[in-house]
C-alpha cells in the first residue's frame, strides 16, 4: 500500500490533504469534526491582531456558479478572517492541538504591515504548539482595502519584508500564502523567497463578481441592493491554481521551495496534478464546503489506489515529476502531428464534434456519410486541435492519434518528421534568420 | 372489497367515487420546476438533432429544452408552438417513446432519453395557464376558409389559416370542439378539461368561428362548402367503426371501444358509468389499450384485449402496452373472434380462434377458447364515413379508403384540402394530424393569396 504520509516542511501529517484557511478551520467544533474524518492537516483560519473582533456582513457571503444538475463549479465569497475573539481561538488551537498531535496544525494570519504588529501575535502563536504559521497576502475583499490580505500580496517588497519579520521572531516554519490577483506570480513567490519563506502556499481566491441580480441590477451576493468584489474558488479555478504552482516549480529562482497547492481541489486526480506540478500537499476548501469533510476519504482512498496502480511508493515518486514537461510554447515539438479519431461503436451521434468544428474551427468532421448521419474525422482537413474531444460527452469516444515517424500528413502532405524540431529553429520564426 | 365489484352484467359503483377518481389521474405527472431543470440539463444540444426529425411537426426540441435550462420557458413555449399550436396536447398524448424519445441520442447512450415530452409539458403548460397569446394576426385577406371537423388537423389548420389574415369556420358534428381530444383519448392523458383550454387558447387569436352539430353530409354538404367559401379543409376523421363481421348488433354487451372512451370523457362522475364485471377488447391498437385500461380502472375484475396478431404487429407502442400490463390488463395474442356467447340475449361470453401466419397470410388454425365476459369492446380500427363527401357534387378521390392528398395536403378536388386521420397519408397520431392541418393551411394560403 502506497504511503501517504507527508512532510511538508518538516510538518508532519498522515496525509497530503489539509483544509485550507477559510470557515471550515474556523473553531474547534469544525476541525475536530475535521481531523475524525480523517484530514491530515488544517490552516486555522486567519487570525487578526488584539482587539474589538472583526465584523462580518449579516447577509449572503456566498455566491455560485453551477454546472449541468447545479453541480457547483465555481464558489464566491466576501466573509473576512476569523469573527472570533484571538484568545478563545488561540485556547481552541492549542487544545485540538494537544487532542490531534499527529495532525498538522498551521495558524493562517494577517495583521497590519507593522513590525510590532506581527511581533505581539507571533509568541501567542507559537505558545499553542502550532506547527507552523500560514501569512495571508492573499485575501483580495475586504481586509485588502485596509492594506492586508492581497494589498501586500500585490507588493513584493512588502511580502519580502513581512516574511523577514516573521523568521525573526519566530521558530515556526512559515509558508507565505500569494494572492493570484497579480501579472506574474514569480515575481511574489521569488519575494517570499529572499524573505526566507520556507514554503508558498497558492492560490487564494481570484477576485470575482460572480453574477448580477437582473431583478435588482445588484452584483451578487446582494447585501440590501449593493454588491462588492469577493474571492472565488472551487473546481473553476483549478486551471489558475495548477498553472501558477507549476510556474514557481520550474522559475530557477524558486525552484525547489516547498509549495502547498491549493485551488478547486475536489478529488483525488486534482490532488495528483498538483502534487505532479511539484505541490508538496494540497489544501481543500470549497469541496468539502460543497460536500462535507467526508470526501477526504475518497480523496486518500482514490490517491492510494492510483499510487498503487503506478507503482509510486511515497508522495516524494510523484511530486514534481509533471514540472520537467511544462516548457514554452517555444519548445514544444511542431514535428508531432496528431489527428482525432471517433470510435464508432461508442458514438451516440450527437454531432456536437461536427457542429463545433463546422461553425468555429475546421470543417474536418463529416455530418452526413452517404445520405446517412455519420460522424467521421476529414484527415485532409483535421489539425489536431481536439475541440471534438472536448465537445463530446461520451468519453474517449473521440481520441487523438499521434501519426508516426514516416507516414504522411493527409492535410500537409508532407511525410511526419521523426526528428523533434521546435519553433526556434523554424524557417518562418524571423528570429532565426536575423540570427544568420 | 365492495360487494357490487363482483357483481355480474354490466353495472356502475364497481368502485366509489373515490377510488375511480384517485384510478384516472394524471398518469404522467407534470414536472415541477427542479424536476425540469434536472431534465433539461440532460439535454446534448445535438447537431440537426436527432429528435426533431423524428417529430411530425419538427420542433426544434434542443431549442426550447435549452431555453427551459436558462429560464426562459415562454420563449420556450413559443418555440414549441410556432411548430405545433397544439403542443400542449400532443406533450401529454404522443407516444414519444416511439417518435422524440426514441432518437434521442441519450436513449443511444444510456437507454434513458431525455424525458422530452414531459418537458414539452412543462413548458407549454405555464404559457396556456397564463393565457399568454404570442400571435398576431396578418391583415385580413378577405378569403374565407370552411374547416370541417374541429378535432387536432382542423384546429391546427384553422390557428395557422387565420394567422395569415384568413377568416375561418370550422364545421363539427358534436356539440363541442376538440375531437377525438375530447372524445377519443383517455382521460388520463388529458385531465382537468385540458382539451377545451387547449382550443380556448387557439382560439384566442381570432377569425375562427365554431359551428358544431354540424355533420358533413348531414347539415351542410361539401357541394355547398366548395361554393361558399375560397377553400375548404377536410379534417373530420374517422367517424366509422369497424365491425367484428360477426351478429354483435343484437347483443348489447357489445360496444365499439371509441363510443365507451367518448361517454367516460364526457361522463361528469365516472361512478356512474357501468362497465363488465369481466372484459374482452379485440383489437391491437392504442384505441384498445386505452379502453382495456380504463374498463380496468373503474372496477372491471378482468380485462383481456384479444389481437389477432403477435406483440410485435400492435399498433399500440410497447410502453402503452407495458402501462396496460401495469393496470392489470391481460393481452392475449393469436386469438381473432369467432363467435359472441350468449343466454337470452346476454352476451356471456366471446368464442375466438388461435391464428397463425402462414407463407405471410392470418389464417384461422381450427382450434378455439372461450372467455367468459359480459362486455366486448370492439377497437378493430376505424374508417373514414365517405358518404358525407361523395354524392354531393364532384367526386372525390380515396386511396384505402381514406381520402387522397398530395405532399401539400391537396385532394383531387381544386380548392379542398384534408389532413388528419381522414387522408391516407399519416400513421392516427394526433402530432401528425396537427402536423398536417398546419401544413394545409400554408398551401391554401398560398394557393389563395395568388
Amino acid at each position: 500500500m502506497a504511503d501517504l504520509s507527508n512532510d511538508f516542511v518538516g510538518i508532519k501529517s498522515p496525509n497530503p490533504f489539509w483544509l485550507a484557511s477559510a470557515p471550515p478551520t474556523d473553531k474547534a467544533y469544525n476541525v475536530e469534526r475535521a481531523f475524525k474524518a480523517g484530514w491530515g492537516g488544517v490552516v486555522w483560519k486567519t487570525l487578526g491582531e488584539e482587539g474589538p473582533p472583526i465584523v462580518n456582513v449579516n447577509g449572503p457571503r456566498y455566491g455560485a456558479i453551477w454546472g449541468a444538475d447545479r453541480r457547483l463549479l465555481g464558489l464566491n465569497n466576501i466573509e473576512l478572517i476569523t469573527d472570533r475573539d484571538l484568545y478563545i481561538n488561540l485556547r481552541e488551537i492549542k487544545q485540538v492541538k494537544k487532542d490531534w498531535p499527529d495532525r498538522a496544525m498551521i495558524v493562517s494570519l494577517m495583521v497590519p504591515c507593522e513590525e510590532e504588529a506581527w511581533k505581539r501575535i507571533l509568541p501567542l502563536v507559537e505558545e499553542t504548539g502550532a506547527d507552523g504559521i500560514e501569512l495571508n497576502f492573499g485575501c483580495p475583499h475586504g481586509m485588502s482595502e485596509r492594506g492586508m490580505g492581497s494589498a501586500v500580496g500585490q507588493v513584493p517588497e512588502y511580502i519580502e519584508m513581512v516574511t523577514r519579520w516573521c523568521k525573526a521572531y519566530t521558530r515556526m516554519p512559515v509558508i507565505v500564502k500569494l494572492t493570484p490577483n497579480i501579472t506574474d506570480i514569480r515575481y511574489p513567490a521569488r519575494a517570499a523567497h529572499a524573505g526566507g519563506a520556507d514554503a508558498v502556499s497558492l492560490i487564494n481566491t481570484v477576485s470575482s463578481i460572480v453574477s448580477v441580480n437582473l431583478d435588482t441590477f445588484a452584483p451578487e451576493p446582494e447585501i440590501d441592493g449593493k454588491g462588492s468584489h469577493g474571492g472565488y474558488c472551487g473546481p473553476a479555478v483549478k486551471p489558475i491554481a495548477l498553472n501558477m504552482v507549476a510556474e514557481i516549480a520550474r522559475d530557477p529562482e524558486t525552484a525547489g521551495m516547498p509549495i502547498s497547492g491549493i485551488g478547486g481541489v475536489t478529488t483525488w486526480k486534482d490532488a495528483a496534478e498538483f502534487l505532479a506540478l511539484g505541490a508538496g500537499n494540497v489544501q481543500v476548501c470549497t469541496a468539502a464546503m460543497t460536500y462535507g469533510f467526508k470526501i477526504v476519504e475518497e480523496m486518500i482512498s482514490g490517491l492510494e489506489n492510483w499510487m498503487d496502480a503506478k507503482g509510486h511508493r511515497s508522495l516524494n515518486d510523484v511530486i514534481g515529476r509533471a514540472t520537467p514537461n511544462v516548457t514554452d510554447w517555444q519548445y514544444l515539438n511542431l514535428n508531432y502531428v496528431a489527428k482525432a479519431s471517433i470510435n464508432q461503436d461508442a458514438c451516440i451521434k450527437c454531432g456536437r464534434c461536427h457542429i463545433a468544428c463546422e461553425d468555429t474551427s475546421h470543417q474536418a468532421i463529416t455530418s452526413v456519410v452517404d445520405g446517412r448521419r455519420h460522424f467521421e474525422v476529414i484527415e485532409e482537413e483535421c489539425v489536431g486541435c481536439n475541440l471534438c474531444v472536448n465537445v463530446c460527452p461520451v468519453e474517449n469516444c473521440i481520441t487523438m492519434e499521434p501519426l508516426a515517424a514516416g507516414t504522411t500528413d493527409k492535410r500537409t502532405g508532407q511525410k511526419v518528421e521523426k526528428k523533434y524540431a521546435n519553433w526556434t529553429e523554424h524557417p518562418n520564426n524571423p528570429s532565426v534568420e536575423a540570427a544568420e | 372489497m365492495k360487494s357490487t365489484q363482483l357483481q355480474e352484467g354490466i353495472v356502475a359503483g364497481r368502485l366509489t367515487s373515490a377510488e375511480i377518481d384517485d384510478n384516472f389521474q394524471d398518469v404522467h405527472p407534470p414536472l415541477d420546476n427542479h424536476e425540469a431543470l434536472v431534465a433539461a440539463d440532460r439535454c446534448y444540444y445535438c447537431y440537426d438533432a436527432p429528435c426533431v426529425t423524428a417529430c411530425p411537426t419538427a420542433i426544434d426540441i434542443p431549442a426550447f429544452i435549452r431555453q427551459i435550462a436558462t429560464g426562459n420557458t415562454t420563449g420556450s413555449a413559443k418555440t414549441i408552438l410556432d411548430q405545433n399550436i397544439l403542443g400542449g396536447m400532443c406533450a401529454r398524448v404522443c407516444p414519444t417513446e416511439t417518435l422524440c424519445e426514441q432518437a434521442c441520442v441519450r436513449e443511444e447512450a444510456e437507454g434513458k432519453p431525455v424525458q422530452i415530452g414531459l418537458l414539452q409539458r412543462f413548458a407549454t403548460d405555464g404559457v396556456m395557464r397564463e393565457n399568454k397569446q404570442f400571435y398576431q394576426r396578418a391583415p385580413a385577406t378577405g378569403k374565407k376558409i370552411a374547416v370541417v371537423g374541429a378535432g387536432p388537423a382542423g384546429l391546427a389548420c384553422a390557428h395557422r389559416a387565420a394567422l395569415h389574415g384568413n377568416d375561418v369556420t370550422i364545421f363539427e358534428a358534436a356539440g363541442k370542439p376538440g375531437g377525438l381530444n375530447e372524445f377519443g383519448i383517455a382521460a388520463y392523458k388529458t385531465v382537468d378539461d385540458f382539451a377545451q383550454k387547449e382550443v380556448d387558447y387557439i382560439a384566442a387569436i381570432g377569425g375562427i368561428s365554431f359551428k358544431y352539430d354540424t355533420k358533413i353530409g348531414r347539415d351542410v354538404s361539401l357541394k355547398d362548402l366548395s361554393s361558399q367559401y375560397d377553400a375548404v379543409f377536410l379534417g373530420m376523421g374517422l367517424g366509422g367503426v369497424n365491425a367484428l363481421g360477426l351478429d354483435e348488433k343484437e347483443l348489447n354487451g357489445v360496444v365499439d371501444a371509441v363510443e365507451f372512451i367518448s361517454r367516460l370523457r364526457q361522463t361528469e362522475d365516472k361512478g356512474h358509468l357501468p362497465v363488465g364485471r369481466r372484459v374482452v377488447v379485440i383489437g391491437g391498437g392504442m384505441t384498445a389499450i386505452d379502453a382495456a385500461i380504463q374498463s380496468k380502472l373503474l372496477g372491471a375484475e378482468e380485462v383481456t384485449i384479444c389481437y389477432r396478431r403477435g406483440q410485435e404487429h400492435m399498433n399500440a407502442s410497447s410502453y402503452e402496452q407495458e402501462l396496460a400490463a401495469a393496470k392489470g390488463v391481460t393481452v392475449k395474442h393469436w386469438v381473432q373472434p369467432k363467435r359472441l356467447l350468449a343466454s337470452d340475449d346476454v352476451l356471456t361470453g366471446i368464442e375466438l380462434e388461435y391464428t397463425e401466419l402462414t407463407d405471410g397470410k392470418l389464417t384461422g388454425t381450427g382450434q378455439t377458447v372461450s372467455i367468459v365476459a359480459d362486455q366486448v369492446l370492439r377497437a378493430i380500427g376505424q374508417s373514414l364515413e365517405d358518404g358525407g363527401l361523395n354524392g354531393s357534387g364532384q367526386a372525390i378521390k380515396l386511396e384505402n379508403g381514406r381520402i387522397a392528398v398530395d405532399q401539400h395536403g391537396a385532394t383531387s378536388m381544386a380548392g379542398v384540402w384534408a389532413g388528419g386521420d381522414c387522408v391516407n397519408a399519416g400513421d392516427d397520431l394526433t402530432v401528425t394530424a396537427v402536423a398536417q392541418g398546419r401544413d394545409a393551411a400554408e398551401a391554401i394560403h398560398k394557393t389563395l393569396a395568388g
